[in-house]
């Protein structure tokens, strides 16, 4: 088998909404994943580029703000496949999940990109932790 | 102005590699005189036989589930207690030159210290190093080596061999006249060699010291673990056909396969390759068709690093006299586990707890003017006792979180300070497989525990009697004839676990 797959998930003390403001706007990744530095956007392609000088070209599969899901694709010719997918459920009011989940072949990729997204779930949590609660919609 | 230290350490060098220690291939006589005037351990045991934990433990004092670094992918966190910081805060001059491995290598979003410190970013005492140089097995990479070469040598970048494959697993290409996993001639010329590297970087940073400063100087070579592509100037030191098979090689395939067969099944697994329980040896290597030839040749190869390691320390040494501070400084000489090296038909590491990864080199030289006769010390130690040991000599008491205890000086000091047993760890969980190890070396027998895993309920083990079977060829593990030693051995490793980490740090990376 050389699909490798991380789940990384936390609670966060913020209503689900007001979480998936940020991490479901796919435009603000690089504001609380720790390594991503800056990142293009172009309709549903989406180019991030990391600290350690490489770039990755990626390709947003879902974007649904109904039921809070963000699924994306990174394209470089290193991975034969790749999807990452984050989740943000709402457990109570002013409570929620996010589970930021990676799938890759090769498998190795899945560790490492599963290690950025570990770090990335816990900047999201420092960073909406921070911010006063707002009233659920 | 107290008593300087010069901690060399090596990566993945077993113990008959050194003449000191009856090793015939390798000519090492800066590693033997160091041993005739010092103290030469021949029962050093590791924590982990893997390189991040078992370093996490050097520079900690702490057993790997007490550090958390639990596999290698695991970092240590940047504020984890480190005896660097230590001699720093006593006055020392600190400084890691060569291989650190305490935070992962496979790194694309920078996110570990370790990797920015070659583009520029202030070292600003990381784990309480003032100064720090890293290198790994080759020029690629951030590290300070790679950088080296990639901007002021970059014709010999290439010439290292791929230690990964394109998908990024531990590389099975073949080389050498054998085509031996992970063996490569190389054309870099041995002055640009990393292990040469290593040592123009510490004698330039000791000479940037007054003579009198305290120093504490981690050098810390990447050879001679994988892949050995010393550089092709120097292969012509060891002539591989002309080499023994090691003592742990039962050239009868059916007596090896047997042998096998009495250890828990993950053995066998990996020797067919209907398991690869670990990230660390080649995933797509089937250890049962290693060669008589390829252990040769691998054998030649590793010599060869070691020689050239040898002469690096050499010169290191030579610096120091020629700074007029040799009788100053307290030497010690290891490394952070051991190879399989064609024991059982095996090669690189993994999950077996015998004396190709688990019993190291170890020797250290006290400054003259601690006044310490040269010794041998049979009793067990572990790597755990480094960094007490270099609190002591620094004359300052080892911080409660160290869980070693100073090295004995002498077997009658081993005695006194009940030296009986080391502990050993492994732990990984990597892609559904799950392997959990305790082991315990004590009165020359060595017992290895299996918690639950891929491969085990729980149930076995493996026992070896080490004085009758040092080549760890029988496991006594059922055999009722030893029940009371094992039942007392296995009391005895329950008794003595360190103290664990919850929960289990996250995986972040392979390596």
């Amino acid at each position: 088998m050389t699909l490798g797959s991380i789940r990384n998930e936390l609670v966060i003390e913020r209503s689900a909404d007001q979480v998936w403001e940020l991490a479901g706007d796919a435009s603000r990744l690089h504001e609380w994943f720790p390594g991503i530095v800056s990142l293009d956007m172009d309709g549903n392609k989406r180019t991030i580029h990391l600290a350690g000088g490489l770039s990755m070209p990626e390709d947003i599969v879902i974007d649904d703000k109904i039921s809070r899901r963000f699924e994306y694709s990174i394209t470089m010719p290193v991975f034969v496949f790749h999807r990452g997918t984050i989740d943000v459920i709402a457990l109570e009011e002013n409570r929620c999940m996010v589970v930021y989940a990676c799938e890759a072949d090769p498998r190795t990729m899945a560790l490492i990109i599963g290690g950025g997204c570990y770090r990335a779930l816990q900047e999201l949590k420092r960073q909406m932790e921070l911010q006063p609660a707002k009233a659920a919609n | 102005m107290g008593r300087k230290i010069l901690f060399i350490t090596t990566d993945q060098q077993r113990y008959d590699t050194l003449g000191c220690n009856g090793g015939t291939v390798a000519r090492t006589p800066v590693a033997d005189r160091l041993a005739r005037e010092g103290i030469r351990y021949e029962r050093a045991v590791p924590q982990s036989v893997v390189c991040m934990p078992s370093r996490s433990t050097i520079i900690t004092g702490q057993a790997p589930s007490t550090h958390g670094v639990w596999m290698n992918g695991v970092p240590l966190p940047a504020d984890a207690p480190s005896v660097a910081q230590v001699l720093k805060d006593a006055g020392y001059k600190t400084a890691l030159i060569g291989k650190p491995h305490f935070e992962p290598f496979l790194d694309p979003f920078a996110a570990f210290a370790e990797n920015r410190f070659a583009g520029g970013e202030p070292v600003n005492g990381h784990r309480g190093f003032d100064h720090f140089l890293a290198a790994t097995h080759g020029a690629a990479g951030p590290l300070a080596y790679s950088r080296f070469i990639l901007t002021e040598h970059p014709e010999f970048a290439g010439g290292f061999y791929p230690v990964l494959d394109g998908t990024l697993e531990v590389n099975a290409m073949g080389g050498g006249e054998t085509g031996m996993p992970q063996l490569w001639n190389n054309p870099i010329p041995k002055e640009l060699y990393h292990t040469d590297w290593c040592a123009d970087q510490a004698i330039s940073w000791l000479d940037s010291l007054d003579k009198d400063d305290d120093f504490f100087l981690w050098l810390s070579f990447p050879d001679p673990h994988h892949p050995q592509d010393v550089p092709n100037s120097e292969l012509g030191r060891i002539n591989w056909r002309d080499l023994d098979l090691p003592a742990a090689y039962p050239t009868n395939r059916t007596q090896r396969e047997a042998i096998l067969d009495g250890k828990p099944k993950h053995w066998r697994m990996w020797y067919d390759g209907t398991l690869v329980s670990n990230y660390e040896a080649p995933a797509s290597w089937v250890p049962s068709t290693l060669t008589e030839d390829q252990i040769r040749e691998f054998t030649a190869y590793n010599a060869i690093a070691c020689e050239l390691i040898d002469e690096a320390i050499g010169r290191v040494f030579a610096a120091l006299s020629a700074r007029g501070i040799e009788d100053d400084v307290d030497i010690i000489f290891s490394t952070d586990h051991g190879d399989l090296g064609g024991d059982f038909g095996l090669a690189f590491k993994g999950p077996y707890h015998v004396d190709g990864l688990m019993r190291l080199p170890l020797i250290w030289k006290p400054a003259k003017n601690a006044n310490v006769a040269p010794s041998v010390v049979a009793a067990p130690v572990g790597l755990v006792d480094l960094a007490p040991t270099f609190c002591q000599i620094a004359g300052i008491a080892a911080p409660s979180w160290m869980e070693g205890k100073s090295l004995p000086v002498s077997e009658a000091d081993a005695e006194a300070r009940n030296f009986e047993r080391v502990l050993t760890e492994w732990d990984s969980e990597l892609f559904g497989v799950a392997m959990h190890l305790r082991t315990i070396t004590r009165d020359n027998w060595v017992l290895t525990a299996y918690l639950p895993g891929t491969t085990s309920d729980g149930t076995d083990g493996e026992l070896y009697n080490l004085s009758e079977d040092p080549n760890q060829f029988t496991n006594l593990w059922s055999d009722p004839s030893v029940a009371a030693m094992k039942a007392d051995l296995l009391d005895d490793l329950w008794a003595h676990q360190p103290k664990q980490v919850t929960p289990l740090r996250p995986l972040v990376a392979p390596v």
